[in-house]
């Protein structure tokens, strides 16, 4: 069982543009060799959940082989460049099936099969996800796309709460970094700038990734990144953007409200996990005492009686147990998701401001320029001159490109912000909708132990 | 059932002053096989004391009046089961266990910080917790009422309880019984109460028993208690965790939070009928199994003098001396442990028939309880879903 986790955990929080992904521990995490197999299928998209909760791991099958749409193979597909199109997520057809973890010593690869199929798998390494995230955060947050984050390498829930008797059990744990790395990858191929990244079809298509370049590159950028929070944090204190347009102020405040919203309920029911947990363990004990009660009972009928009302007991608490998997699979994690999700919202928000913020002091340098300009004229130093005048050509060349990539991350975000309450409002359904379906499951099965309970007590005489 | 709930006054000082009224739909005709019908309609909470309306209709001519009620506490019930106890006729009857003290601790407690919190609180949060507040009152009082109320009714329906003086004067006089109470604690001071309490599990095994069905029952009680007390300790675990886990999540996001505490309310139902039906239930026969303990305690006490005096007997005739007076206390021996051992026997048969039905009826309410509450939980599932659905 897992027993050492690095300790510099810190470098996941529940910021997501801000996660920072040090692979450098990779050495002492043990997870880091944990390997998960990636197969692709079409065309039936799952966007979010695997079906069904099944906390066993099993041994893995490939997923089914169905085939594709007629029209092109996914990597051949050119999206409509002209964003304004309503994103339709119906005509995406492809599923992200992340299964059957093992703990692999080394580098132990299978070879597979690409392309002549329209389903392969891959083993991927944790670190690789991590990887994979920190790139595709490094190229794409600053023009405002939302990239999805990465899992947390953290197995403690958000709000630090130990699940009862379980606790961090070995397959508990397994099956949970699973769920959220299939979730994980498949909310980044949904994003349809995302999916052509050469990066993402080398993960998902390369037998092999170069590990070499996952360490070290990173590592630097990983420092680097670190480095810019510091000076974000400074940054944000100072920066007073004039908002000319309402729409992303409103947004952004109904982000911070969804925000405490999400932690609020996600805390419930991080709670809710935690207490039906320990209602399982003393129906468990009820149950054994009631058929010690039973046995001791010297009346036949009531006797019998007790030792079924035992029984009952005891198949209510595996209920308990399936409705505490359920409300943890479905709700809370999905709920911690979506707080990390909005962390990656908000960072791309602040990456605006600081585009914009580019912009000004571009303006306000190329002001200066100007002004020294203006003074040099009346200096007789032609060959300064000539440079102040050169220096004018280079920042009026800045400011108007400041001013289109703060136009185009205004655009993005706009379109990515539309996507993504899309995408919020349709997985909270499905998952409120499983949830649902899942209690109603837990209350047919009552129903079912206490009538047949019920002649049994009736029998009494 | 019409119930009015405690106001809590602003400023988070604790005022309980209203009543609780609880209006049972109890009508039961009076006939000669019931010549004594008592029930608790309602019940007062004040400050640390809860005042029980007592309510009685009887044929019977030893009453003044055929229909009257008087206001009891807990201490004068207290009272009562003492007296019985102490009176030695009664010596060989099970005694009804004495109902337990009533137990406010808890929403006291919640309505403290209801009161403390009330500044931080959003008015929805305020008046969810409210609500609560009253329904675990409401939970309270409905156990203590029935507590209380079982035990006067196990008294009106046996033949000899039924006809004791004290109990007459507790369902009868009009007045206060603090005087009586008082003068009462100062005649026994609760001694013989003690004496049974203390090692009355070693007396009990160690006497040599002659009567096959005094061994049987011996051994059955004994085990039966320690198996009963277990449950009961593992119900009362079970139900709290249960409460808990349904205080603990509190939702308060709106559109998913409705829904979510439809769910929590009815279960929270679910969790407080099964208190209810089996805690309950087991709680009572703990109690009603030592009172039965106690009663074979008595029975072997006697057994005890009566080998004593034997011995006493024999010793006399050895010496010659005090003969006759050693005659007669081993006849009044005797006849104390006969007389223990008839109505002993009685009162322990007729104790498995009472529990055997009691367990049947909860057992089966608890059973119909669950039932519809998991169907009613079901089709508010289905309304949520076709809802969603159909968005």
């Amino acid at each position: 069982p897992p027993s050492c986790l690095p300790a510099e955990d810190i470098s996941t929080n529940s910021n997501g543009p801000k996660q920072e992904i040090l692979l450098d521990d990779d050495q002492e995490d043990l997870f880091a060799e944990a390997t998960e197999e990636v197969s692709l299928d079409s065309p039936e998209r799952e966007p979010i959940l695997s079906d069904g909760p099944s906390p066993a791991i099993t041994p893995v099958t490939p997923t089914v082989i169905i085939t594709p749409r007629a029209e092109a193979s996914m990597f051949d597909r050119s999206l409509d460049e002209d964003e304004d199109t309503e994103e339709n997520g119906d005509t995406f057809d492809m599923q992200i099936t992340v299964s059957d973890p093992e703990k692999v010593g080394g580098f132990g690869c299978t070879s597979l099969n690409l392309f002549s199929r329209n389903e392969f798998s891959v083993k991927r390494r944790f670190s690789d996800f991590l990887g994979l995230h920190s790139k595709l955060a490094s190229k794409y947050m600053h023009i405002g796309y939302i990239v999805p984050p990465a899992p947390e390498k953290s197995i403690v829930g958000m709000t630090k709460v130990k699940v009862g008797k379980e606790d961090l059990s070995s397959a508990e744990f397994v099956e949970k970094r699973r769920s959220a790395l299939q979730r994980y990858l498949t909310r980044t191929v949904t994003h349809p700038a995302l999916l052509k990244d050469p990066d993402v079809i080398q993960f998902l298509e390369n037998t092999e990734l170069p590990r070499a370049v996952s360490t070290q590159a990173l590592s630097g950028a990983g420092i680097l990144r670190m480095v810019n929070k510091a000076a974000e944090a400074v940054n944000k204190m100072t920066i007073k953007m004039n908002e000319s347009d309402a729409w992303f102020e409103e947004k952004q405040q109904q982000f911070e409200n969804l925000d405490i919203q999400l932690r609020k309920l996600h805390a419930s029911v991080e709670s809710l996990v935690c207490h039906r947990k320990e209602l399982s363990v003393n129906t468990a004990s009820f149950a054994k005492s009631a058929a010690m009660l039973g046995n001791s009972e010297d009346h036949t009928a009531l006797s019998r009686a007790l030792s079924q009302l035992a029984e009952v007991e005891e198949k209510i608490d595996q209920l308990h147990q399936e409705q505490a998997y359920a409300d943890f699979y479905l709700f809370s994690e999905l709920l911690g998701d979506y707080v990390r999700l909005i962390a990656a919202v908000k960072g791309v928000f602040d990456q605006r401001m600081k585009t914009w913020s580019k912009w000004q002091d571009a303006q306000l340098l190329l002001q200066r320029k100007r002004e020294a300009e203006t003074k040099l004229q009346y200096a007789n130093k032609p060959d300064k001159l000539q440079q102040a005048k050169d220096e004018i050509k280079e920042w009026e060349t800045k400011v108007q490109q400041g001013e289109r990539d703060f136009e185009q991350i205004s655009k993005n975000i706009r379109q990515e912000v539309g996507r993504f309450e899309k995408q919020r409002v349709k997985d909270f359904k499905v998952v409120i909708i499983k949830y649902l379906e899942s209690l109603v499951h837990t209350q047919q099965q009552l129903i079912k132990y206490w009538e047949a309970f019920l002649p049994e007590a009736k029998a009494i005489a | 059932m019409a119930v009015r709930l405690p106001v809590v006054v602003r400023g988070g000082k604790e005022l309980l002053c209203s009543r609780f009224l609880q209006l049972r739909s109890v009508s039961v005709d009076l006939n000669n096989d019931t010549p004594l019908l008592i029930d608790i309609p309602d019940a007062l909470c004040e400050r640390d004391k809860v005042k029980f309306t007592i309510h009685t209709k009887t044929t019977l001519n030893s009453f003044q009046k055929p229909d009257f009620s008087v206001s009891r506490q807990h201490e004068d019930f207290i009272w009562l089961h003492d007296t019985l106890v102490e009176t030695e006729d009664y010596a060989g009857l099970i005694i009804p266990p004495v109902p337990p003290k009533p137990d406010f601790e808890s929403p006291r407690e919640k309505m403290h910080k209801l009161g403390e919190g009330e500044a931080t609180m959003t008015k929805e949060e305020y008046t969810k917790m409210k609500q609560e507040l009253e329904a675990e009152y409401l939970a309270v009082f409905k156990k203590t009422v029935q507590v209380h109320e079982i035990f006067l009714q196990r008294l009106s329906s046996h033949p000899a309880f039924s006809k004791d003086r004290n109990f007459q004067i507790f369902l009868e006089y009009d007045q206060d019984l603090s005087v009586r109470r008082k003068n009462a604690k100062e005649m026994f001071g609760g001694f013989f109460k003690n004496m049974v309490k203390s090692a009355d599990e070693v007396l009990i095994s160690g006497v040599k028993e002659v009567d096959e069905f005094f061994e049987q029952e011996k051994t059955f009680l004994l085990d039966y208690f320690g198996k009963i007390k277990d449950a009961t300790a593992k119900a009362e675990k079970m139900t709290r965790s249960h409460k808990s886990m349904l205080l603990a999540c509190t939702v308060t996001t709106p559109k998913i939070a409705e829904l979510l505490e439809k769910l929590r309310k009815l279960e929270a139902r679910v969790a407080s009928d099964q208190e209810l039906k089996l805690t309950e239930l087991f709680r009572y026969y703990m109690r009603d199994i030592q009172a039965a303990k106690d009663l074979l305690y008595r029975r072997a006490r006697a057994l005890a003098d009566y080998e004593n005096s034997n011995k006493a007997l024999d010793k006399a005739r050895l010496k010659s001396k005090d003969v006759g007076q050693a005659e007669e206390h081993q006849q009044q021996c005797l006849q104390k442990f006969d007389k223990l051992s008839e109505s002993g026997k009685k009162e322990l048969t007729s104790f498995k028939a009472r529990r055997v039905v009691a367990f049947r009826k909860n057992l089966i309410e608890m059973a119909e309880l669950e039932i519809k509450h998991a169907k009613s939980n079901m089709s508010l599932l289905h309304a949520c879903i076709e809802q969603l659905q159909s968005n």
